[in-house]
């Protein structure tokens, strides 16, 4: 139990999918412009990287790893994410409008979000069992909402300030979310303490 | 890209600084972060992508006839993720400690934006040679630039440059900045070059600093993927338009004439 909630808090914050692992940095920068478009692409990250954990994880460990294909995985991994992402959105949207509205055009584009597949890589090789794998993924998609939405705020101050021209758009960004990357590291230690 | 034939060599030379795919294109901004903690790293990662990139250019452009237009980018990921297993292996075999340090960004280079950018944009509607040769430019750009990255996250965050260690920093009283080598280093860096390369586009090709961060035409570059989305979701939310979004696929009118975006979204 213990073991479930630390891996949470330390996905979330301290290995955080973007400001440290640097998965989903793309989506990061290029969807940070206005609260709408990045909650419903946090909603989609969640959900998807939720159910391809579910569904990667028993493919890894009762099919390619005892017929010894574990090097197939990265190959498997992909074509299972991009179909768990039509299935989904297929069922999201009969059976729950809401949501999908949510998350509207950004579920299709997950399936070559980095993010995905490098949390499914990272669950199987930190040889976590299905429970904190789920875990790990549930933190993974939270510490990378958090990181959104903080990321929003930072860049809606930026628009209005007078920034030099080489450095308007992107560059500022980066060095940007620099700054809110050192503000993560301050978490390092405060889980470790807190879990011992 | 297709429209106006270039020579061959404007096809090797353009990845460098004038399409750089890191520093102007904004694509493969992941693993370019991530892995350039030193030179070396960046080195072996830029030459194990530039290895996928080409045989995945080869490849798709030979079979660019025999692949159904419907299934092009299942058969183009399945394409590149067995390519990408090939140069695990052989990583694995010849090199464990790149290996090592590279982790998960190896298997990552199936995802990334630009072996499948460029398999939309370029191998998929060009010869074997021309394609080649863009791979080949395109690999060597982004080489370029994570040994740039790597090597100057190394010197000022370790005091070395391959390993080796450098005299004018370690005595001369430039002691060593430890936050280059941690991750919110690698994002001011990269912030950094990005704002160089838009100073250096500039005044080379007089291309004004927008310009370049806005470049529709190229799949996948970061304007075109981020604001896809942004229109379209607009678009959606005030219901004037209804707007079908396929799986990798964004609308025509969001792109380039004769371009298809192949990174919509993020690919990274």
């Amino acid at each position: 139990m213990q073991d479930m909630f630390k891996i949470l808090f330390s996905v979330i914050l301290i290995d955080n999918l973007v400001l440290s692992r640097f998965l989903g940095v793309c989506s990061f920068l290029g969807l940070t412009k206005d609260l709408k478009n990045s909650m419903g692409m946090s909603v989609a990250v969640i959900f998807v990287m939720l159910v391809s954990t579910a569904v990667t994880y028993p493919i890894y460990y009762y099919l390619l790893d005892p017929s010894g294909l574990g090097y197939l995985q990265t190959v498997i991994f992909i074509l299972v994410i991009a179909a768990t992402v039509q299935v989904l959105e297929a069922i999201i949207r009969k059976a729950m409008p809401p949501l999908y509205d949510a998350m509207g055009i950004f579920l299709p584009l997950i399936t070559t979000n980095c993010a995905i597949l490098g949390v499914m890589l990272i669950n199987i090789q930190e040889t976590y069992s299905f429970v904190n794998a789920i875990m790990s993924s549930l933190g993974a998609g939270l510490g990378y909402t958090l990181a959104m939405f903080l990321f929003v705020g930072v860049r809606e101050k930026m628009e209005t300030s007078d920034i030099p021209e080489s450095f308007k758009g992107l560059p500022s960004a980066l060095m940007a979310a620099s700054i809110v990357s050192v503000a993560f590291m301050g978490f390092s230690g405060v889980i470790e303490n807190l879990f011992s | 890209m297709a429209k106006n034939k270039k020579s061959l060599s404007y096809e090797l030379i353009k990845g460098i600084v004038k399409e750089n795919p890191l520093f102007v294109l904004v694509l493969g901004t992941c693993p370019a972060l991530a892995v350039t903690t030193s030179a070396f790293n960046g080195l072996g990662m830029g030459i194990a992508f530039t290895f996928v990139l080409i045989m995945s250019n080869v490849v798709i452009s030979a079979l660019r006839k025999v692949i159904p237009d419907s299934v092009r980018i299942p058969a183009y990921i399945t394409i590149i993720a067995s390519l990408v297993t090939i140069v695990e292996f052989l990583l694995k075999a010849y090199t464990p400690e790149l290996d090592q340090s590279l982790g998960i960004f190896i298997p990552l280079i199936t995802v990334n934006c630009i072996i499948l950018g460029r398999a939309e944009a370029f191998a998929n509607r060009n010869g074997l040679m021309a394609s080649i040769m863009d791979a080949i430019g395109m690999g060597l750009g982004f080489t370029l630039a994570l040994l740039l990255m790597g090597g100057l996250r190394e010197v000022f965050g370790f005091g070395t440059f391959f390993g080796i260690n450098m005299p004018w920093i370690s005595e001369g009283g430039l002691r060593p900045i430890g936050i280059f080598a941690l991750p919110a280093g690698g994002f001011a860096i990269y912030g950094v070059l990005v704002a160089l390369f838009n100073k250096m586009n500039h005044s080379w090709y007089s291309r004004k600093p927008d310009d370049t961060m806005d470049r529709r035409n190229y799949p996948g570059s970061i304007s075109a993927r981020t604001d896809a989305p942004f229109v379209s979701a607009e678009a959606a939310s005030t219901g004037t338009e209804s707007i079908a979004i396929s799986k990798g696929s964004v609308p025509e009118s969001m792109t380039e004439p004769g371009e298809r975006s192949i990174c919509p979204g993020e690919r990274d």
